[in-house]
C-alpha cells in the first residue's frame, strides 16, 4: 500500500475522488457532493432561490431532511398540537415540509421513527459512509468525519448550489494531523479529548485546515465516542475532521438501512479499508495531545478554547477579552472550579446525544438524586436513541433521579424552540458552544461531557466524576 | 442571486476590538427561526444593542454608529467563529456594514460574506492594531486592485480568493457558474 513514493493522506484520497472539475488560479475545484443532509434552519432561503430561478433539486436521491432546530422536545398536548416555542419556528417546520414534499426530498418530519439531530441521524441510517463527502448547512457537519468521510458545514448559499447541482465550489484547505499519544484514565472520554486539544491549539488553531485524527487513544475510541471528537473539529476552527475508518467502523454500519448489502457490502469494506493514511503522507501541520494526562475538562470563559481540567482553579484573566470572559462567568480567580453552583445541566445536543452518552450519564445518576434547585434536562438525539434508552431504561433512572426526559431535538444547545436558561443561570452543558447568550439570554454555559455533566447534576456544583467511576467499579 | 457589485469602498470604520466574536453574538439564534433574508439588520447584534426587555442599552458600543458613513467594521481576531449561519453576513449587510477588517475571520463566515457583497478583509497584525485603536478612520478599500489604503499614503494589500473577488466584483452568487459545470458533472457521475 504505502510501496508509493507519494504517499496520500486519507483526506487526499477523499478529496481526490470528488473532483469535478480541478482548482485552478482563477476558480476553485467543483467538489462533487455524495450526501446532503437538510434542516429547516439553513435551507428555506436555499429553495427561495431555487424556486426564483425555476431550478430542480438535482440529485433528491442523495439529500435527506430532518427536522430537530426549532422543535419541541414536550410531548403534544391532548389535542395532538406540539407546543412550538414561537408561530415562526412552527412556520420555519412548515417550510421544510413544503419544500422537501416539492422537491422529492425524503424528510424525517415530526412522528417519524428515524427523526433526530442531523448529525445523529446520518450515522444512524447508515447514510453516512466511509469514502464519501457530506455537506450540511450546519457547522457540525464534521461529525460525520468520524467515519472517514470528507463532511463539513456550509452556509445557505451553498446549500442552494448543492441542491442544484450537487457539487460546491472549494479549494483544499491544509492538512493537519492530531496525534493523541497514550490511553485515557479512566472517566476520561472523547470530550475531554476534544476540550483539550481545542485548550491546546486554540479556538482558531484548527482554520483552514481538515484535521484527521491519529493515535492510540483515538483507535481506542468507539464509532460515537469519534463522532463526538470529529464533531468538536469547529469549535477549534477547522471545517472538517476525519478519523480513518478501521473495523470498528465497519462493524458500526454493518446491517444499518442504508449500508450496502449482500456483495456490495463485500466491495464496499474493501474500498474502504484502502482510504486509510499511508505512512509517511505529509500533512501541514502536526500537532501531539498528551491524551494520558487529560484530566475531565470543563470550559470556564466564552469561547471553547477557554478550558481546563474539572480539578483546577479558576484562573487570573491576563487579557480584556479574558479579563471580560471572567466577569460574565462569574469564576473567581484562585478559586476551585468545582466551588460554582450549578443551576441547570443539559445532556444533549449532536456532540453527546447518543445511546453510548446516555448510558455515561445514567451510569453517574443511577441511585442518586439530582441536586435540590437544579432542573437537569436529558434529551436524546434521535427518536432511535430515544427508542434504544427506554428499552434499557435508562430514562426510568434520569427521572427517578428528578431530571426530565425529553423528545429529541437540538433543544438547550442553541435554544430556538424554548428550551434555553434564565439570565444569570449557570449551565453545564454537555453542546459544544460556550458562547455568549447560545443558551439563552445572560446564561452561563460549561461545556463537559455527560459524564461531568451529570456528576455535577448531582452535586449542585460543578463535579469532577471520576469518583463515580471508581465507585461503581467497585460495587460492580 | 445578486446583489451591489463591489468596487470601491470609501468609508469610516467602525471598530469593535474584542476576539472570537461569533455568529451568535452577530445574530443570536432565537433570530434564525426566519424563513427569509430580509430585514435581519435590526437583530444583528441585538444582545449587544438591546437588554431582556428589548430596550436599547445606553452603555452599547453600537449607539454611536451611524451605518451611512462607516460601512466598514474592524473587529478583533477569529472574527465569525461558531456556526455557518448566513444569518451573520445577511443581518451585517442589512445593518448597513459593507466590509469586515480583521486580522485573521473565520472560514465559513468569509466563504458566507462572499456570496453577499459582504467584504472579509484581512490585515495583519500591524495594520490590525492599527485599525482597532483609530476608530472611525476612513478608509479606501480598492477590491479590484486588493487595497486598503489608509490615508497619508499608507495603502497595504490584502488577498481575496480569485473567484469570489471576480463574483464581488460583478455582484454575482456563484450558481451561475456552477450551472455551467453540469455536464462535467454528469460525466462524472457516470463514470465513478
Ligand atoms: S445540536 Fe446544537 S450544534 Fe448540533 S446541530 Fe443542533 S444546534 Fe447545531
Amino acid at each position: 500500500m504505502s510501496d508509493n513514493n507519494n504517499p496520500k493522506s486519507l483526506f487526499d484520497k477523499l478529496w481526490e475522488r470528488h473532483i469535478v472539475v480541478p482548482e485552478t488560479d482563477e476558480s476553485p475545484a467543483v467538489l462533487y457532493i455524495d450526501l446532503h443532509l437538510v434542516h429547516e434552519v439553513t435551507s428555506p432561503q436555499a429553495f427561495s432561490v431555487l424556486n426564483e430561478r425555476g431550478l430542480k433539486v438535482r440529485r433528491a436521491d442523495r439529500t435527506i431532511a430532518t427536522l430537530d432546530h426549532s422543535t419541541p422536545t414536550l410531548p403534544a398536548d391532548k389535542n395532538g398540537e406540539l407546543p412550538y416555542f414561537t408561530a415562526e419556528a412552527k412556520s420555519q417546520v412548515e417550510t421544510l415540509i413544503k419544500n422537501t414534499a416539492e422537491h422529492g426530498i425524503e424528510l424525517f418530519g415530526m412522528g417519524d421513527p428515524r427523526r433526530g439531530i442531523v448529525h445523529v441521524i446520518g450515522p444512524e441510517l447508515g447514510a453516512t459512509q466511509p469514502g464519501k463527502t457530506i455537506v450540511c448547512g450546519d457547522s457540525h457537519t464534521s461529525t460525520h468525519g468520524a467515519f472517514g468521510a470528507l463532511a463539513f458545514g456550509i452556509g445557505t448559499t451553498e446549500v442552494g448550489h448543492v441542491l442544484a447541482t450537487q457539487c460546491v465550489l472549494q479549494r483544499k484547505p491544509k492538512s493537519m494531523r492530531v496525534t493523541f499519544e497514550g490511553t485515557l484514565s479512566s472517566g476520561v472520554g472523547a470530550k475531554d479529548m476534544a476540550l483539550a486539544m481545542i485548550a491546546q491549539i486554540g479556538a482558531h488553531g484548527g482554520q483552514g485546515y481538515a484535521i484527521e485524527y491519529a493515535g492510540e487513544a483515538v483507535r481506542d475510541l468507539s464509532m460515537e465516542a469519534r463522532m463526538t471528537l470529529c464533531n468538536m473539529s469547529i469549535e477549534a476552527g477547522a471545517r472538517s475532521g476525519m478519523v480513518a475508518p478501521d473495523e470498528k467502523t465497519f462493524e458500526w454500519l454493518d446491517g444499518r438501512d442504508m449500508s450496502p448489502k449482500g456483495e456490495a457490502w463485500t466491495d464496499a469494506v474493501k474500498d474502504w479499508a484502502s482510504l486509510a493514511t499511508e505512512e509517511g503522507a505529509k500533512f501541514d501541520k502536526e500537532v501531539v495531545v498528551d491524551a494520558a494526562n487529560i484530566r475531565p475538562m470543563i470550559t470556564f470563559g466564552v469561547s471553547p478554547d477557554a478550558a481546563g481540567a474539572v480539578d483546577a482553579i479558576a484562573p487570573t484573566p491576563k487579557t480584556d477579552p479574558e479579563l471580560h470572559a471572567a466577569e460574565y462567568m462569574k469564576f473567581e480567580a484562585g478559586r476551585p472550579f468545582a466551588d460554582a453552583i450549578v443551576n441547570r445541566v443539559f445532556i444533549g445536543s449532536c456532540t453527546n446525544s447518543r445511546l453510548s452518552d446516555m448510558r455515561e450519564a445514567a451510569m453517574i445518576m443511577r441511585g442518586c438524586k439530582v441536586s435540590k434547585g437544579v432542573i437537569a434536562l436529558v434529551v436524546p438525539g434521535s427518536e432511535a436513541v430515544k427508542r434504544a434508552a427506554e428499552a434499557e431504561n435508562l430514562h426510568k433512572i434520569f427521572l427517578d433521579a428528578g431530571a426530565e426526559w425529553r423528545e429529541p431535538g437540538c433543544s438547550m444547545c442553541i435554544g430556538m424552540n424554548g428550551d434555553q436558561g434564565a439570565p444569570g443561570e449557570l449551565v453545564v452543558s454537555t453542546s459544544n458552544r460556550n458562547f455568549i447568550g447560545r443558551q439563552g439570554t445572560g446564561v452561563r454555559t460549561v461545556l463537559a461531557s455527560p459524564a461531568t455533566a451529570a456528576a455535577s447534576a448531582i452535586e449542585g456544583r460543578i463535579a469532577d466524576p471520576r469518583p463515580y467511576f471508581e465507585n461503581k467499579k467497585e460495587s460492580a | 442571486m445578486s446583489f451591489e457589485p463591489f468596487g470601491k469602498l470609501i468609508s469610516r470604520t467602525f471598530v469593535i476590538s474584542q476576539k472570537n466574536i461569533d455568529t451568535d453574538q452577530i445574530i443570536p439564534a432565537r433570530f434564525l427561526t426566519t424563513t427569509s433574508k430580509e430585514g435581519l439588520g435590526k437583530s444583528a447584534f441585538y444582545d449587544w444593542r438591546y437588554d431582556e426587555k428589548g430596550n436599547p442599552l445606553n452603555s452599547s458600543v453600537f449607539n454611536g454608529v451611524n451605518p451611512d458613513t462607516q460601512k466598514i467594521l474592524v473587529a478583533g481576531s477569529n472574527f465569525g467563529c461558531g456556526s455557518s449561519r448566513e444569518h451573520a453576513p445577511w443581518a451585517l449587510s442589512d445593518f448597513g456594514f459593507r466590509a469586515v477588517i480583521s486580522s485573521d475571520i473565520a472560514d465559513i463566515f468569509k466563504s458566507n460574506s462572499l456570496k453577499n457583497g459582504l467584504l472579509p478583509v484581512v490585515v495583519d497584525e500591524d495594520t490590525h492594531a492599527f485599525l482597532l485603536a483609530n476608530p472611525g478612520i476612513e478608509l479606501t478599500i480598492d477590491l479590484e486592485k486588493c487595497e486598503v489604503s489608509l490615508g497619508e499614503n499608507k495603502v497595504i494589500s490584502f488577498e481575496v480568493e480569485a473567484f469570489a473577488r471576480r463574483c464581488m466584483l460583478d455582484g454575482v452568487d456563484p450558481l451561475g457558474h456552477l450551472i455551467n459545470q453540469l455536464p462535467d458533472i454528469k460525466v462524472y457521475e457516470e463514470v465513478r
